[in-house]
């Protein structure tokens, strides 16, 4: 009983007090080390930069670990058979909500597209849901969420996945309406699909478990391009001048938005290194509408994607999936550049 | 002799995964036979729908995750 408590309560309490310790210490550390230890002058471009680095380093890396953990424990509640078995009972609009939602939580990486796609679709789940499941799944990416979360502040990050899953439910829907089930390779609905259920029940120490491999899995994958990014953020942030962006990257500049998401496509891998970018293009005088719209392409719209989706579906509705999705977030670029 | 599938369709984790059934088979010295199974109709009919998956005389033992070699070997035993 006594190491129970000790295991559950007591030093997870113990680490998160700590943690909370270090994290909000280290605007002060970056300081310190920049003016103090390296005893750079103040006002400079290069020590504005390396206390930009210094302070933004540590901050994403601790909060990418910790968010990746508690995602790790949530996602292990949750399968793509549990997910398919409530939203094969749903009706369209219902169901395009609760598809959006559940591709937040469901373990799903884009290699699993296919098979994904295929189950869902001949266990009766509506062809626009399951592109709501689609669209929300890696759109609303954990790693994404963190780093604007810690940089930019909670209400970013809530309009980011707000924004993400208006998106997802329109498209999906829309998708729906359309009725392209003949759009789909006819092998698709010729497919066997066994209906096997894995049993796996879980100990809370297994959830733990998944927890901590998704944080190694994920922040071994992604801590350069962390760095990367905000090494290329720290010298945008200390040399460009103030405002520079503004004629090209503002809310005057009308074609900023479509040209962002255009750009944003080819870019796949680097979602990780693209928002330190971002903050400091943000602080140079883009506007959030602009930035925001390339930022969900790059996340939300990928080549390689696409090019899985190619194997079951025919170009034409592989066209209009994405021309709705990136209709969407062009729209939604424009109308946070209005609005704010 | 166990026939032991490995599901997927040549990601980086279906390779891992491969290569560590073949591990954990080894050294449990049980007599194996490894098949991988690429091709997305033949994955549909186990009924998985996320890959990796590894499947022991028919029955799907893990789908969509990367588990350790002891996990493995408790799998396949």
């Amino acid at each position: 009983m006594k190491t129970k408590v000790l295991k559950w309560i007591l030093l997870p309490a113990a680490g998160a007090v700590i943690w909370w310790l270090i994290y909000s210490n280290l605007s002060a550390f970056a300081g310190w080390f920049t003016y103090s230890l390296l005893k750079l002058e103040q006002g400079r471009h290069f020590s504005s930069s390396v206390e930009f680095f210094v302070f933004e380093t540590p901050k994403v890396l601790m909060l990418l670990v910790i968010v990746v953990f508690v995602i790790g424990i949530i996602r292990s509640f949750f399968t793509p058979e549990k997910t398919r078995a409530i939203l094969s009972s749903k009706t369209e609009a219902v169901g395009n909500v609760l598809a959006a939602l559940l591709g937040i939580v469901t373990p799903f990486c884009s290699c699993s597209a296919v098979p994904l796609f295929i189950g869902f679709v001949t266990a009766g789940v509506p062809l626009g849901v399951t592109f709501s499941f689609l669209i929300s799944a890696p759109m609303i990416n954990e790693i994404a969420l963190v780093l604007l979360f810690g940089m930019f502040g909670w209400k970013v990050a809530a309009l980011y996945v707000g924004v993400g899953l208006l998106i997802a439910i329109v498209a999906g829907w829309i998708l729906g309406r359309l009725h392209m089930e003949k759009y789909i390779e006819p092998w698709v609905f010729q497919t066997q699909v066994a209906q096997t259920d894995v049993q796996q029940t879980m100990s809370r120490q297994d959830r733990v478990n998944c927890g901590l491999t998704a944080v190694r899995d994920i922040v071994s994958k992604v801590w350069i391009y962390v760095i990367l990014g905000i090494a290329v953020g720290a010298g945008i942030h200390g040399y460009v001048p103030q405002d520079f962006l503004a004629s090209f990257m503002g809310k005057s500049a009308w074609w900023s938005v479509p040209a962002a998401v255009l750009l944003g496509v080819p870019m796949y891998s680097n979602a990780a290194g693209i928002i330190p970018i971002v903050k400091a293009l943000l602080e140079k005088g883009a506007a959030l509408g602009t930035v925001l719209a390339f930022m969900m392409a790059v996340i939300g719209l990928s080549l390689p994607e696409a090019i899985i989706l190619r194997n079951i579906l025919k170009p034409r509705l592989v066209f209009t999936f994405f021309g709705i999705v990136a209709a969407g977030i062009i729209i939604i670029g424009y109308l946070f550049n209005m609005v704010l | 002799m166990k026939k032991i599938q490995i599901l997927g369709t040549g990601c980086q984790k279906c390779t891992k995964l491969a290569d560590l059934t073949r591990q954990a088979a080894d050294e449990l010295g049980i007599e194996y036979e490894l098949e991988k199974v690429t091709k997305i109709s033949d994955i549909m009919k186990f009924g998985v729908m996320v890959t990796p998956a590894l499947v022991v005389d028919g029955q799907v033992k893990v789908a969509g995750g990367l588990p350790n070699v002891e996990r493995i070997k408790e799998m396949i035993k």
